[in-house]
């Protein structure tokens, strides 16, 4: 053990000033894949909220990514924890964050946050919701396709107007309850970083509610990507009075959220507390590219003078321009609320807590914490979401009568195929 | 069409599913606290924590920086070579102002050369330009409100009744949230073991009658060490209390260390 305990290892100088000697490592403690946890759990928020707007809030033009946006929170919410897991010291020790947990440890909670966001609201309101269709297409497919949708159905068959009448209105109280849920799973993320108050970085008040609005932001972001995307694949016209109410909603989201980052940047350089030099430094120097470029002005500014313009002269623009606006809008949030978590995970450990010196970070190709492992993880929820499109949002799929009968909003007019 | 199964019946099931599983968690948890009780600290058998109350203080102007505890700790808790120390001691170079300038004192030059391990190498300001200088060991500060206790997912690291603040290793997932929420960098990610590891005073020595290995090595009494539920003759705990005016590391921040230093100046943090 000694020999191996003893082992030299070599540490490069990448640091300016005085950092703490345990501070000194070659890579910060929590590295990419922690960048992506807080952005994939976002995107899950905020997907969920913008499903919310139809179901809750009856926003009619935007039924048509209902379904969409569900499965799209679905498939991130699956892959929420693997950047944790991959990270742990111990992966093998994971389920003891549920099995014994330490209540004031705001990492704790996570797992009852995840399993009742997961498990209570998400996976039983797309059930309630897909529940008639379940019964609809296990009839008409064969297979194991036929049999998965009728395992589904988890043996509840009826399809009464009643019974359809009933998944609705539960599917609504599920909603309802999945708004704060989706609230305090991200609310909770930024807490884990607002609650270190060893850190002037993160120790914020604000931190929670700039988590929650960038959450919302990127999930509506994310959903005007994944609509387009899968429309342009299908060859199918978008609809764009729902594309319209999309950027509406992104366009006011990040308003709010720039005005509160906003504050919250007015704050730190009006009260200059201890640490504000460094603080200041890292922005200038160390996070230039990320905050002043990337979260600043490719994730706020452009996407707020593209979307406001076209709040006031939408009509104006042709169709064509408009979609490449929002779809560029669109993709430049998805970048900028990235490199927003990064300048929150990275920049937080880029100086020292002696509030002396500074440290360096190279992304790596290769390895756990390396950028081709980050794309990866990035990559997995879109495979699923791709997986669930086949299965849930087929075009060869019937949408069941119950559902018209019911007054369904969620259908769209190019997925009725008679059949 | 209706069927034996029923929504209620569906949602009933599932309920119980989540009681079954809440109910596992509930027993876990009690399990995992009577567990704690017997948990490997590397304290001998029969030692009884609630007979003593360990602290250490320390005194900056006696320190002279050679780095012996540094290298003492190493070796006494096999700790890996490279960034990683349960104790430190940084050196504060304080140049004279300029002539002119009208300030009293200039920002302090900080280093910590392989954690003092071996000592440090030339000041960085020649010696005449030299106004004041001093070394300061670090350790775990000993919080009673530890941040890094109240972080800590699976409450692998604790509060011990006598004064120490541990780690089960056996315990511990890694998750480097306690090494966040230190404030004084105290916390540091085994590499080999791949789990948090701090100073522990030396509690397979304490718990057996002897010094820390820092103190036991520290040729100029810098570090002072005692049981304040046991103190013995002419203590050297009690002693530095009644001589010296005292302050905390990072005081604002609330946590409120029981290591306390004397002699300390603005410059440190």
């Amino acid at each position: 053990m000694t020999e191996i305990t003893n082992t030299v290892i070599e540490v490069l100088p990448r640091f300016e000033g005085y950092v703490y000697p345990n501070e000194a490592g070659p890579h910060p403690l929590w590295g990419f894949l922690i960048v992506l946890y807080p952005y994939i759990t976002g995107l899950v928020a905020g997907a969920f909220i913008m499903a919310s707007l139809v179901r809750v809030f009856k926003v009619r033009e935007l039924e048509p990514v209902y379904r969409l946006a569900l499965l799209t929170a679905l498939s991130f919410l699956l892959c929420a924890t693997l950047p944790l897991l991959f990270h742990l010291g111990h992966p093998e020790r994971c389920l003891e964050i549920m099995m014994t947990p330490h209540f004031s440890s705001p990492m704790a909670m996570f797992g009852f946050v995840y399993a009742w966001y997961l498990m209570a609201v998400l996976l039983l309101e797309l059930w309630f919701d897909y529940r008639q269709d379940f019964v609809r297409w296990a009839k008409v497919t064969p297979g194991l396709k036929g049999a998965l949708y009728h395992a589904l159905t988890v043996g509840v068959t009826d399809v009464s107007p009643a019974a359809v009448a009933l998944d609705n209105k539960l599917g609504w109280i599920l909603s309802i309850i999945g708004i704060p849920s989706a609230f305090l799973l991200h609310g909770y993320v930024g807490f884990i970083f607002g609650s270190i108050k060893a850190n002037p970085w993160w120790g914020n008040v604000l931190m929670p509610i700039i988590f929650i609005l960038s959450a919302v932001v990127s999930g509506i972001a994310l959903c005007v990507f994944n609509y387009m995307v899968l429309t342009w694949i299908r060859r199918r016209p978008l609809d764009v009075r729902c594309l319209d109410a999309m950027g509406m909603f992104l366009f006011y989201a990040l308003v709010v959220d720039a005005a509160v980052e906003g504050l919250d940047w007015l704050h730190r350089v009006y009260s200059a507390e201890e640490g504000f030099r460094v603080l200041q430094y890292m922005a200038r120097e160390k996070l230039f590219y990320t905050l002043s470029i990337g979260q600043a002005t490719i994730g706020t500014l452009l996407p707020v003078l593209l979307l406001g313009s076209l709040q006031l002269i939408r009509r104006s623009v042709p169709e064509l321009v408009r979609k490449r606006m929002y779809f560029g809008s669109a993709f430049m949030v998805l970048v900028g609320v990235l490199a927003m978590r990064w300048n929150v995970v990275i920049g937080g450990q880029l100086f020292s807590k002696s509030l002396r010196g500074v440290m360096g970070y190279k992304l790596e190709f290769a390895g756990v914490e390396g950028w081709l492992m980050g794309a990866v993880l990035l990559s997995l929820p879109f495979i699923i979401l791709t997986v669930c499109i086949k299965l849930f949002l087929s075009e060869s799929l019937p949408v069941t009568e119950a559902a018209h009968a019911a007054g369904d909003p969620r259908l769209e007019p190019e997925e009725v195929v008679t059949t | 069409m209706k069927t034996g199964v029923s929504r209620r019946n569906v949602l009933g099931k599932l309920g119980a599913a989540f009681a079954g599983i809440m109910t596992a968690t509930a027993a876990k948890t009690a399990k995992a606290a009577v567990q704690k009780v017997f948990v490997s600290s590397g304290a001998p058998k029969g030692y009884d924590p609630t007979k003593h109350k360990w602290l250490m203080a320390i005194d900056i102007n006696k320190c002279i920086g050679c780095g012996l505890c540094v290298e003492a700790c190493k070796k006494e808790n096999n700790v890996p070579e490279g960034p990683f120390f349960r104790t430190w001691i940084e050196r504060y170079v304080i140049p004279k102002p300029k002539p002119g300038s009208f300030t009293t004192r200039t920002e302090a030059i900080v280093d910590s050369p392989n954690g003092g391990m071996h000592g440090f190498p030339e000041p960085p300001v020649p010696v005449g330009e030299i106004e004041q200088s001093f070394f300061v060991p670090k350790l775990c500060n000993l919080c009673e409100h530890s941040p890094c206790v109240q972080v800590c997912p699976v409450g692998a690291t604790f509060d011990t009744p006598d004064g120490a603040v541990l780690i089960d290793p056996n315990y511990c997932i890694g998750c480097g949230f306690c090494i966040q929420a230190c404030p004084y960098g105290c916390r540091f990610l085994n590499p080999v073991t791949k789990t948090a590891e701090k100073c522990t005073l030396c509690y397979h020595r304490i718990t057996r009658g002897l010094k820390p290995a820092c103190v036991e090595v520290c040729p100029s009494e810098a570090r002072i060490f005692g049981d304040l539920k046991n103190p013995v003759p002419d203590d050297p705990i009690k002693k530095f209390y009644e001589n010296n005016r005292v302050q905390v590391l990072k005081p604002h921040l609330g946590t409120e260390p029981r290591v306390s230093y004397a002699g300390m100046d603005k410059e440190v943090r």
